[in-house]
């Protein structure tokens, strides 16, 4: 058992670290969020110069080989400087669909182009009906001269509106609730029948709703084989939802330190807040809470490569669920012990809160994995007497 | 002991079920429905619509403007009023600053404030935190000072509600340095074009400006603006925080929004069946409900108790009213969030949205509802925290 950084891993938390600290305070965030794009190109160009943007991509393809605990620790990264630019979509999720299933040729036109920050990139799944079930689809894809027509509308795409190229799920037979019939397509942005209606969610992240109409895809631009594609997009989800729980360890640590600092220094009636018992408690249970979502996020880490998917996709629902709860503890309670102060978008605190709750949603909320994880049977079996 | 409503309760319950139905403007009644934000018009139109049935100030004396009502009479009004749903009468004009006015207020000021709040014909907030005055508001360090026939006002305050839209503001002021902090505060009222005065807005989590910084610049203000005795302000100030007693749970509009989270819930889809069938969402639903219930008997167990009161003290159940009643309120506005799922993450500027013709992100009720989430983590800020709330109760009830 060793929960210790090698050295590597210790360099990359520093190398990130280092970039955000000295790039990402709030005034500079503020200006990434009030742009055009609400994040910032120039830090994209310095992720790539560290190599985080082909962190988990192969050498060959301009990577440098990372696995899932260096995803972590530049997502924990991410949400503790609360950076805005679309690292889970391009590298995680987009690029993590090719680097996983995609083919030699795509792997070679998408990956380096990615990890030399030149492109960006989506992942387009969630349908205004589909809620969190990832099997419900009504986007068609039908066989077309030698590749697929895609038509159908995609909701709260991260990154949709500035992404270059985006893979899309749809259904190539099979009812709306189908697990059989799925593939996956990508997509060029600027392809015509593409329309995208792009937006700030919550949190401060952009999104986009995605309308396809009659998107000519060639075969070369299907990823896998088209109608078996729902292992994979579940996989890339479980991705996603490891890479969401490390962001949240950084929120969590980031909200739980932001709130003692306050309790210090914050003076009423003659004294200390902190000197107050109660909320003395409550920054402890804070702690807890955030401490255990860390934990299951090093599970989630552990796991995310594991290939029976039962036993992977059970581990990603209970952490998701613990991540959830915390987030929503952690974050309600930094608020309620700021006072005024932490209702304003002048403190960091409050940002940190948004986020906190939009990763609880992103991928089934806490609610929906305890459900998930029921109905995957728990970790421990029933004992036969 | 009898739960029911007498048959004269009943039929005004019916009559004010029935004025209501008949006067809340539409748009008003929509934008609350929805979780949209009130417009000054909104608060002030409706208030002079009360103002000309005679119920604007219903709680107050009858030589005042009041109704004479009941305490339960005034309960059923609120609890309809919210249930409608209608605008809470400004509640810094109508519960706060008025009874201080009738209260301890000399005549010229009953004469010619009394009849301009009832209808707000002057928008009034509240001067009362401070960057350094929260929950120990006595703590606060804005000055006036006395100079011939004015008061020479400088300082800080903050979390102002609406100051934007405000003609003038309550002002607590130390006027004595010298004395115990609690005693030497006076109660100033303050015409907000006073020169000297200025307003920043705040922006609040949820993208809103409903609170400001206003600051006190050499501001002259008549010495007669002056509540009541010098430096007695702070008793004044403590009448109008117990004065709340009731309302202070919003029953009303808790189950205004649980009715609303039942119409969403059977319109959103989860593992393909409405979410009002989901039986894991459907008890998280009922929870509430349960909740709020018994917070409602005990809300009217405190109304019934007031009724009976000699002294002219806050009850200090009415801090388990505030408690609980935030509590509940949070809960519901976080499972209206749940309900909408991953449609609850797109941002819409209200501004920007009421001047734009383009079609909100479906569905068009999702807009508001991460905000409101955000939003209310409020309810158990203002208004004395739930600690502070707690710590009454541990000291006024239980003894500690
Ligand atoms: C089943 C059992 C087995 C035990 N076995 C052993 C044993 O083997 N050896 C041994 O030495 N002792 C043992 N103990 C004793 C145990 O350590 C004491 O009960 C414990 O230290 C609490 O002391 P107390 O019971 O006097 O309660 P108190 O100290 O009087 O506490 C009463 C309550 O006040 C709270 N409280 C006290 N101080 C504070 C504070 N500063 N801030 C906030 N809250 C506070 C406590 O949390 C508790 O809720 C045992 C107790 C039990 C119940
Ligand atoms: C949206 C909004 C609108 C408001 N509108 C107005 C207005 O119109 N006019 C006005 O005058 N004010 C207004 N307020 C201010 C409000 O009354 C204060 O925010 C409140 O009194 C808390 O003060 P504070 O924010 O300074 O927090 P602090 O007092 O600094 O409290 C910080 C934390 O410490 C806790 N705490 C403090 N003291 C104790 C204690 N003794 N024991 C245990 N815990 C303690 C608090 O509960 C809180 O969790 C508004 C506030 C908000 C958020």
């Amino acid at each position: 058992m060793d929960f210790e950084f090698s050295e590597e891993q210790q360099l990359l938390k520093d190398s990130i670290e280092g970039l955000l600290g000295d790039k990402y305070d709030f005034e500079s965030r503020k200006k990434f969020l009030a742009s055009s794009d609400g994040w910032s190109r120039e830090i994209w160009k310095q992720y790539a110069e560290l190599g985080l943007l082909g962190l988990p991509f192969s050498e060959e393809h301009g990577g440098i080989d990372g696995g899932p605990v260096e995803t972590m620790i530049v997502m924990s990264a991410i949400g503790n400087a609360l950076a805005l630019e679309p690292y889970l979509p391009t590298v995680v999720l987009a690029g993590g669909l090719i680097r996983r299933f995609g083919t030699e040729a795509q792997k070679n036109k998408y990956l380096p182009q990615i990890a030399e920050g030149k492109i960006t990139g989506a992942f387009a799944h969630t349908e205004r009906q589909s809620r969190y079930d990832l099997f419900d689809v009504k986007t068609t894809a039908k066989p077309s001269g030698n590749g697929f027509t895609l038509d159908g509308q995609k909701g709260v795409v991260l990154n949709g509106e500035q992404a270059d190229f985006i893979i899309v799920t749809a259904r190539v037979s099979g009812g709306q609730r189908d697990k059989d019939g799925l593939g996956l397509f990508i997509v060029d942005a600027k392809a015509n029948g593409v329309s995208r209606r792009g937006y700030r969610t919550v949190d401060g992240l952009t999104a986009a709703e995605i309308q396809l109409s009659g998107v000519k895809v060639d075969a070369d631009q299907v990823i896998g084989k088209p109608g078996t594609a729902y292992p994979l997009i579940e996989q890339i989800v479980d991705d996603g939802i490891a890479a969401l729980c490390g962001e949240a360890v950084g929120v969590l640590s980031a909200l739980t330190e932001a709130t003692t600092d306050y309790l210090r220094t914050r003076k009423q009636f003659g004294v200390n807040i902190g000197s107050f018992q109660v909320l003395q408690h409550r920054n402890v249970e804070m702690l807890i809470a955030a401490e255990q979502a860390k934990s299951m996020a090093m599970l989630a880490t552990m796991m995310v490569n594991e290939p029976d998917a039962v036993q992977r996709r059970k581990t990603m629902s209970a952490a998701k669920t613990q991540i959830g709860r915390s987030a929503q503890f952690v974050g309600e309670q930094a608020i309620q012990l700021h006072g005024g102060i932490g209702m304003t978008m002048e403190l960091k605190t409050g940002h940190w809160f948004k986020r906190a709750t939009a990763i609880d949603i992103q991928f089934g909320d806490a609610d929906y994995h305890l459900e998930q994880f029921g109905n995957m049977g728990g970790f421990e079996t029933a004992a036969q007497r | 002991m009898d739960l029911n409503f007498t048959k004269e309760e009943l039929s005004f319950r019916d009559e004010v079920r029935d004025f209501f139905a008949k006067n809340v403007p539409a748009e008003t009644k929509k934008k609350l429905t929805e979780g949209r934000k009130l417009e000054k018009d909104d608060i002030v139109n409706w208030q002079r619509i009360l103002n000309k049935k005679g119920w604007a100030v219903y709680q107050w004396p009858k030589q005042y403007g009041g109704t004479g009502w009941t305490p339960v009479q005034k309960y059923i009004f609120l609890e309809e009023l919210q249930r409608a749903p209608a605008p809470d009468p400004l509640p810094f004009a109508v519960s706060m600053v008025g009874p201080v006015i009738y209260t301890f207020g000399n005549e010229e000021q009953k004469k010619h404030f009394l009849p301009r709040i009832a209808n707000l014909d002057d928008w009034w907030c509240q001067g009362f935190s401070e960057p350094g005055a929260g929950s120990d508001l006595a703590g606060l360090s804005t000055k006036a000072v006395r100079e011939g026939d004015h008061w020479i006002i400088n300082g800080q305050k903050t979390w102002t509600t609406l100051a934007q839209y405000a003609d003038w503001i309550f002002v607590l002021a130390r006027t004595d340095s010298k004395a115990k902090k609690q005693e030497g505060i006076s109660f100033i009222l303050c015409d907000m074009k006073t020169p000297g005065i200025t307003v920043r807005p705040i922006q609040l989590i949820d993208g809103g400006k409903e609170v400001n910084e206003v600051f006190f610049d050499n501001v002259k203000v008549p010495y007669e603006n002056l509540v009541g005795q010098e430096n007695r302000g702070w008793d004044y100030a403590k009448f109008l925080l117990g004065n709340e007693r009731t309302g202070i749970a919003r029953v009303g509009i808790s189950k205004e929004r649980i009715r609303r989270l039942k119409e969403l819930a059977s319109l959103e889809v989860s593992g393909g069946k409405p979410m009002m069938e989901d039986a894991r969402f459907r008890a998280k639903i009922s929870q509430v409900e349960i909740e709020l219930k018994a917070l409602e008997m005990t809300q009217m167990r405190v109304v019934a108790a007031e009724g009976t009161r000699r002294d002219n003290k806050p009850d200090p159940a009415s801090s388990i009213l505030k408690i609980k009643g935030s509590e509940i309120q949070q809960n519901i506005t976080d499972l209206l969030m749940e309900v909408v799922g991953p449609f609850a993450l797109p941002f819409t500027d209200e501004d920007e949205a009421a001047g734009s013709n383009e079609l909100p992100i479906a569905p068009d009720y999702a807009g508001p509802l991460a905000p409101i989430y955000f939003n209310y983590r409020k309810v158990s800020i203002y208004g004395g925290s739930n600690e502070i709330q707690k710590n009454i109760i541990a000291k006024a009830i239980l003894g500690l």
